[in-house]
C-alpha cells in the first residue's frame, strides 16, 4: 500500500509541477488543483497508513490519527477557496489584459506554448 | 480577565471587519471612523503588551482551554510584542492616509485591511504551526484582495503572479509540516522543540527536510535572493497605503525564520544549512537589490528595491547568529519597515502633482507643494539609506559592529555599498521630482490632511527611533536574549518534565494501545 501511495503522491506532484509551469492560465489552475490533491494526500499518510482504522475512538483497536484529518479537511477548505479565487482572478486577467497568457503577452512570443 | 487581552489583537480586527463588510452600504466616512477607531485599539492593546513583554514576561494563552500540546496557544514574548505593536502602528499610518479617498476607489477596503491585519497579528502570536499557516493564509488572502483593489492591468498582471506564486508556496507549506508532523507527531513549536531535541536517526533526517523545506517557503515570503522575482512588480502595482503595509509582510517571513530557527531547530543539523543559506542569500539579496535600486527608472520600483535591501541585511545580520547581531537586526527592523512604508506613501503624493508622469524618474511639470513633499522625501531618503543622524544608521553600525571575523569581510562592504546606491538613487529621483522639472504647474493633487497625517505618522517613527535609541535598543538586546534561551519557553509551557526520550514512538503507542 505505502508503494502505490507515494506512487499516486509522486506522479500527482509531478503533474501538477509540470502544469504549473506552462505559459498559460488555465494549465497553471489545473496544475496548482493537481499539486492540492497531492499535497492533501500527503498530509493524509501522515499519520501512519493503516488498514481497518475507524477514525472515531472506540469504534475499532486501532483508531486513525485524528490529527492529520483535521489538517487535510482544513487545507481543502482553504484550496478550495483559493482555485475558486484563481480562476475568478485568471478570468478578470484575461479580459484585461487581453490574454490567457500569464506574461500577458500574445503573439510571437506568447503563442507558441 | 487580563489574561484574555493577548487574544485582542486578533479579535479586534477580525469583528471589525466583518462589521466593516456587513456594513459596505454606510456612509464612507462611518467606516472610515470604525476602521481608525479599530487601529487605535490595536496601537494601544499592542502597546499595552509591549510594556507586558519588556518585563521579560511571557504570556500563554489556551485557545477553548485546551491545554498544550494538544491545544492551540498563543505566546506573547518580547519578538512578537514588538512585531505586534509594528504592525499596529503602520497599519494606524496606512488606514489614515487611505481615508484620504484611496479606499473609495473599490469596495471593501477597510474591511479587508482589517482582516488582513488580523492574519499578521495572529501570525505573530501564535504558537503552533498548523495554526501559522492558517493566518499566513488569512494575511495572504487577504493581501491579494487589496493588491487588486482598484483594479487595472498592472494590479490584475501582478496580482496573477503573486496569487500562483503565494499559491505554490502554500503548498509547499503544508508539505513541509506534513513532514514535521510525520517525524514528531505534533504541531505545538515547544512541544516539537523538545522532541527534535531528542531525536536522531531516520526521523532527525526527516526533521532536517522538514525544516529546510520551512525555511524555503519563508524565505519566498521574505523575497530572498532567488525567490524575490515577484516583489518589485507586485509592490510597485499595489495601491499606496496597501504597499505600504506590504512593507510588513516580508518581515512576516522574518520573524517566522526567527521564530522556528531558535524556538524549534536549536542544535540541529538543519540550523547549520539554515544558517549558511540565509547568510549567502542575504548577501547576494543586498547586492542585487542594490543593482536593482540604481536600474529603477520609477520610484516605487526604487523603492520596492529599497524593501528588497532590508530585507537582505536582516537575513543576513539573522545569518550571523550572535545574540548582538540578533539584537541589532530588531532594533534595524521597525525602522526600515516605517521608512519604506512612508516612502511608498509619499511616491503617491509625488504622483498625484505630477500628473500624467506618475513617479516615473523623468522631466514633467512643476509640483504644486513642492517645499512640504520635498521636505519629507529628504526625511524618507536619509532615514532609508541610513545616513547618520536617523535610526538607520544606528541599526547598520549595531549590525555591523556585531559582525565578527571574516563575516567583517563580507558584510561590510557590501552593507555600505548597498547604502551608498540607496543614496545615489535617492538623491537622483530627489533632484528629477524636485529640481529638473518644466515651467508649468497645475493647481491640482493638493496633499490632504489625512494623508499628512499618515505620512507624518510614519515618518515621526525615525527621529523618535533615535531620541530612544537606549530603551528601544535595550528592548531589541532583551529579545534576542530571550529568543536564544528557548528551554525558557519549553519549560515556561509544558512544564518542567524531563525530555521525552521518544519521538515518532509515542504517536505509535497512541494510535495501537
Amino acid at each position: 500500500m505505502e508503494a502505490l501511495f507515494s506512487l499516486v503522491v509522486g506522479v500527482l506532484t509531478a503533474s501538477g509541477i509540470y502544469l504549473l509551469l506552462r505559459g498559460r492560465t488555465f494549465p497553471v489552475i489545473v496544475g496548482l488543483a493537481l499539486l492540492g490533491y497531492a499535497v492533501n494526500l500527503f498530509l493524509f499518510s501522515t499519520g501512519g497508513l493503516h488498514t481497518h482504522a475507524a477514525a472515531v475512538i472506540g469504534e475499532s483497536i486501532n483508531p486513525a490519527d485524528p490529527l492529520p484529518q483535521a489538517l487535510v479537511l482544513t487545507a481543502i477548505v482553504i484550496g478550495f477557496a483559493m482555485t475558486a479565487f484563481v480562476v475568478i482572478l485568471a478570468i478578470r486577467a484575461r479580459s484585461e489584459l487581453g490574454s490567457d497568457h500569464v506574461d500577458g503577452q500574445q503573439g510571437e512570443s506568447g503563442d507558441d506554448k | 480577565m487580563i489574561q484574555h487581552l493577548i487574544i485582542l489583537p486578533i479579535l479586534i480586527p477580525m469583528i471589525g471587519a466583518v462589521a466593516l463588510v456587513l456594513a459596505s452600504q454606510a456612509r464612507d466616512s462611518r467606516r472610515r471612523q470604525l476602521s481608525i477607531a479599530l487601529c487605535v485599539a490595536q496601537v494601544l492593546i499592542s502597546a499595552w503588551l509591549l510594556s507586558k513583554a519588556a518585563s521579560g514576561e511571557m504570556l500563554f494563552y489556551a485557545l477553548g482551554n485546551w491545554q498544550a500540546p494538544f491545544g492551540i496557544v498563543l505566546m506573547l514574548d518580547r519578538l512578537s510584542a514588538l512585531m505586534l505593536t509594528l504592525t499596529s502602528v503602520l497599519a494606524l499610518g496606512c488606514v489614515l492616509f487611505a481615508c484620504a479617498g484611496e479606499d473609495a476607489r473599490g469596495s471593501n477596503f477597510h474591511g479587508l485591511f482589517q482582516l488582513q491585519l488580523m492574519g499578521l497579528n495572529g501570525a505573530f502570536l501564535t504558537g503552533d504551526l498548523f495554526n501559522l499557516f492558517v493566518f499566513f493564509e488569512i494575511l495572504l488572502l487577504a493581501s491579494y484582495a487589496l493588491l487588486m483593489h482598484g483594479g487595472g492591468k498592472d494590479r490584475i498582471g501582478a496580482g496573477l503572479h503573486y496569487v500562483i506564486l503565494n499559491l505554490a508556496g502554500s503548498a509547499l507549506f503544508l508539505v513541509a509540516l506534513g513532514v514535521l508532523y510525520g517525524a514528531t507527531g505534533t504541531l505545538n513549536m515547544a512541544d516539537m522543540a523538545r522532541r527534535v531535541a531528542v531525536m536522531d536517526g531516520d526521523q532527525a533526517a526527516l526533521v532536517t527536510a522538514g525544516a529546510l523545506l520551512l525555511i524555503v517557503v519563508f524565505s519566498l515570503k521574505a523575497a530572498l535572493l532567488p525567490l524575490y522575482f515577484w516583489l518589485p512588480r507586485t509592490y510597485a502595482a499595489a495601491p499606496a497605503p496597501v504597499a505600504a503595509l506590504f512593507a510588513i509582510m516580508t518581515k512576516v517571513g522574518l520573524y517566522a525564520i526567527l521564530r522556528v530557527q531558535s524556538l524549534i531547530f536549536v542544535d540541529t543539523p538543519a540550523a547549520e544549512a539554515i544558517t549558511t543559506w540565509l547568510w549567502w542569500s542575504g548577501l547576494a539579496t543586498i547586492t542585487l537589490a542594490g543593482i536593482g535600486v540604481l536600474a529603477a527608472r520609477d520610484l516605487r520600483n526604487l523603492v520596492a528595491y529599497l524593501v528588497l535591501v532590508s530585507v537582505g541585511t536582516l537575513l543576513a545580520g539573522k545569518a550571523l547568529g550572535s545574540t548582538e547581531a540578533v539584537g541589532a537586526l530588531l532594533y534595524y527592523l521597525p525602522h526600515t519597515t516605517l521608512a519604506c512604508g512612508a516612502l511608498y506613501l509619499i511616491a503617491e503624493l509625488i504622483s498625484q502633482q505630477r500628473g500624467k508622469a506618475g513617479t516615473r524618474l523623468v522631466r514633467s511639470r512643476r509640483l504644486y507643494q513642492r517645499h512640504l513633499l520635498g521636505g519629507m522625501f529628504l526625511i524618507a531618503a536619509v532615514a532609508v539609506a541610513g545616513l547618520p543622524p536617523l535610526a538607520g544608521a544606528l541599526g547598520k553600525l549595531l549590525l555591523m559592529q556585531a559582525a565578527e571575523g571574516a563575516a567583517r569581510l563580507w558584510l561590510w562592504p557590501l552593507l555600505l555599498l548597498a547604502g551608498l546606491s540607496s543614496l545615489i538613487a535617492m538623491s537622483r529621483a530627489g533632484s528629477v521630482f524636485f529640481w529638473a522639472s518644466h515651467k508649468g504647474q497645475v493647481d491640482s493633487g493638493r496633499v490632504m490632511r489625512p494623508q499628512l497625517a499618515g505620512v507624518l505618522w510614519l515618518l515621526a517613527s525615525a527621529p523618535l527611533l533615535v531620541g530612544f535609541a537606549g530603551p528601544v535598543s535595550n528592548y531589541a538586546r532583551d529579545t534576542a536574549e530571550q529568543l536564544a534561551e528557548p528551554q525558557v519557553v519549553v519549560n515556561r509551557l509544558l512544564g518542567e518534565l524531563p525530555a521525552p526520550q521518544f519521538g515518532r514512538l509515542t504517536t505509535d503507542e497512541e494510535e495501537s494501545p
